[in-house]
């Protein structure tokens, strides 16, 4: 778990998340998240073999979630609106710039 | 708008903190001299302080009932004190005074014909910018987000106004609530109207603020890993976290799922109840909200708490507590005991790991909510896009700022092959033996007790530099977090140089009636009401 985070690392999780780094915030990047990374090794003087890993808390209640909604069709949000708020669009669709280079 | 209305509608009691208690039984005298001394403290503070405390909700509502104050009127009061002291402490981000007295008019109708008002009849309130307003902008407190304007309301939003709340705009916070100080917004930190050298808490230090300093009576904020709890207690306000599911989420901008709330900043715990009876509920759009029954949590909090048995866990009473905080808090536990509680000590000994659990549960959920803002579909689009894989990290990079990309390379790490199971599925596990040690510790007591934050309000630009420093701001709500149980902060005190100080009350899952009926007793102990 303590694993030294190296620069070639942090991009390639840069890479991955979709985020461009500066070289000055790629160090200070490596810098950070060392020091978060030692912290958290703490959880390592646990031992947790055999326990079940707990995604979000509503099984531990008695009342759980009001369960899923029935499979109809209502009113959703209008297109136009929606629409409205993209940097692009045809009116129907989100326009992007090209994907595929040739 | 006359002055005469303004002074009519705002100027409250403007009351020193402490008063002559009389008859309190077995305050300890150590306490009453601290709090004198305080008392003192607090009053010479006040002539450099923002700090003003808004009416009751009852009272206002009772004015408005009876025709002596026009919802219109008294809208247009707060309006008015906004535009005087916004640029001061930065509170609002937007207004939206055209919805606010649309709806003030028909409070007012209603009232004319003397129809029933409902329960937030022509209150004024404002909505942490994480949550979406039809027609408003909703930036997060975020750059990729800055021209947005949501073409509908949250179910929190939406209730509040269906109850008659007049919504006065929207309040600065941490950039996708990112944040204990507040500093990460893009558009400048809130200033703590106690002290304006520093932080309001984080990350809805708006939300807290705004009811600090009477620019609304009531807010709405979210509370991830202490987000509504630690900047009410450093702006010496109530602050709501519901149990996880109790409010539903649908409208609030996400950053972390399994942990996300919203819930209600009240000066008293009794407006703060109220307020959380209106927005509580199961909603069809949000399936993992809560279909028990709402609770009168306001009548809850009426009910004595004699008999009650109060926990006090050792663990968040140890080093790296301020003697300030300790010695306010401990005033207060013994001002349970003098109202009739059982004191007695709880052990939950896995408190130390909950804040690195937290740090990884909440970015890998984040670095996965986040990636919604790619400009396609809402907000900032660069305008240097070659291709499409270029336009989105184009987009994110100059959107984003440096705490929220610190969080998703974070997430993205311990998502990533190799060390999922390592860091996410580690804490994942220890997620659940912390929720385990709270449910333990609820089958022997009712309600627990704890400093809400280590510290008084730090300094701005105090723990900028060091991340992980800011995050231990967080020690001790982020447990309760991650257990998903709820509870109520509520001030406790000040220290000497005047800074407020917040007792955390939190109870099993959906007791937040028992939280407020604590909180309620705490409070009374100080005469705040």
């Amino acid at each position: 778990m303590a694993d030294q985070v190296t620069v070639e690392d942090v991009e390639r999780v840069a890479e991955l998340a979709h985020l461009e780094l500066t070289l000055e915030e790629t160090g200070a990047m490596v810098h950070d998240l060392n020091a978060i990374l030692d912290y958290v090794a703490e959880l390592n003087e646990l031992d947790t073999a055999g326990v079940q890993p707990l995604a979000q808390v509503t099984e531990l209640m008695d009342t759980a979630g009001g369960g899923l909604r029935g499979d109809s069709v209502v009113e959703s949000l209008d297109r136009a609106q929606v629409l409205a708020e993209a940097p692009e669009t045809n009116g129907v669709f989100f326009k992007v710039p090209k994907v595929i280079e040739r | 708008m006359t002055g005469h209305l303004l002074k009519g509608t705002l100027e409250t009691g403007r009351e020193p903190q402490i008063k002559e208690r009389g008859t309190q039984v077995g305050h300890t005298a150590t306490c009453e001299a601290a709090e004198r001394e305080i008392g003192l403290a607090s009053e010479a503070k006040a002539a450099e302080t923002y700090v003003e405390k808004p009416k009751t909700l009852v009272a206002l509502r009772a004015g408005i009932a009876a025709g002596t104050t026009k919802a219109r009127d008294l809208a247009a009061s707060y309006y008015a004190r906004i535009e005087r002291i916004n640029p001061k402490l930065n509170v609002y981000l937007s207004l939206t005074k055209e919805r606010a007295l649309k709806q003030a008019e028909r409070v007012d109708a209603l009232a004319a014909k003397g129809d029933p008002l409902p329960p937030l009849a022509g209150i004024p309130v404002a909505i942490k910018d994480v949550l979406v307003m039809q027609g408003a902008a909703a930036t997060a407190g975020s750059k990729i987000l800055q021209s947005y304007r949501p073409p509908y309301d949250a179910t929190a939003v939406a209730k509040l106004e269906a109850a008659g709340a007049v919504l006065l705009g929207k309040l600065n916070c941490d950039e996708f609530a990112m944040g204990s100080s507040n500093e990460n917004s893009a558009y400048g930190p809130v200033l703590n109207p106690a002290d304006t050298e520093r932080v309001p808490g984080g990350s809805s230090g708006g939300s807290a603020a705004a009811v600090a300093a009477n620019m609304a009576v009531a807010t709405l904020g979210s509370d991830t890993g202490g987000s509504i709890r630690q900047p009410a207690s450093f702006c010496g306000v109530v602050g709501v976290l519901s149990t996880w599911g109790r409010v539903s989420r649908y409208g609030l901008i996400a950053f972390a799922s399994s942990l996300d709330r919203v819930g209600p900043f009240a000066s008293n715990v009794r407006d703060a109840a109220t307020m959380l009876g209106v927005i509580a509920g199961y909603d069809p759009k949000d399936a993992t909200s809560s279909a028990a029954p709402v609770p009168d949590y306001a009548a809850e909090s009426d009910k004595p708490v004699e008999g009650l048995r109060i926990g006090v866990p050792a663990e968040y009473f140890a080093e790296g507590l301020d003697a300030e905080v300790r010695a306010a808090i401990e005033c207060g536990i013994d001002a349970l005991k003098a109202a009739g509680c059982t004191v007695k000590p709880v052990a939950l000994p896995l408190t130390k790991y909950a804040v690195p659990v937290y740090y990884l549960v909440a970015t890998a959920e984040a670095s996965a909510n986040l990636a919604r803002f790619d400009g396609v579909r809402y907000g900032y689009r660069s305008p240097d896009a070659e291709n499409l894989s270029g336009m989105y990290s184009h987009s994110r990079d100059e959107g984003f700022g440096a705490e929220v990309k610190r969080r998703i390379l974070l997430g993205t790490y311990a998502l990533s092959a190799g060390y999922y199971d390592a860091y996410y599925g580690k804490a994942q596990q220890v997620r659940r033996l912390l929720a385990e040690e709270f449910l333990r510790a609820f089958a022997e007591v009712d309600a627990i007790v704890t400093p809400t934050a280590p510290t008084p309000a730090f300094k701005l630009g105090e723990k900028t530099g060091d991340p992980l420093a800011m995050y231990l701001a967080d020690i001790y709500t982020v447990t309760a977090s991650l257990a998903g149980i709820c509870g109520v902060t509520v001030p406790c005190g000040v220290t000497k140089a005047g800074l407020p100080v917040g007792m955390q009350v939190l109870a099993a899952h959906l007791k937040e009636g028992t939280a407020f009926r604590v909180a309620r007793a705490v409070e009374k102990t100080g005469n705040r009401e």
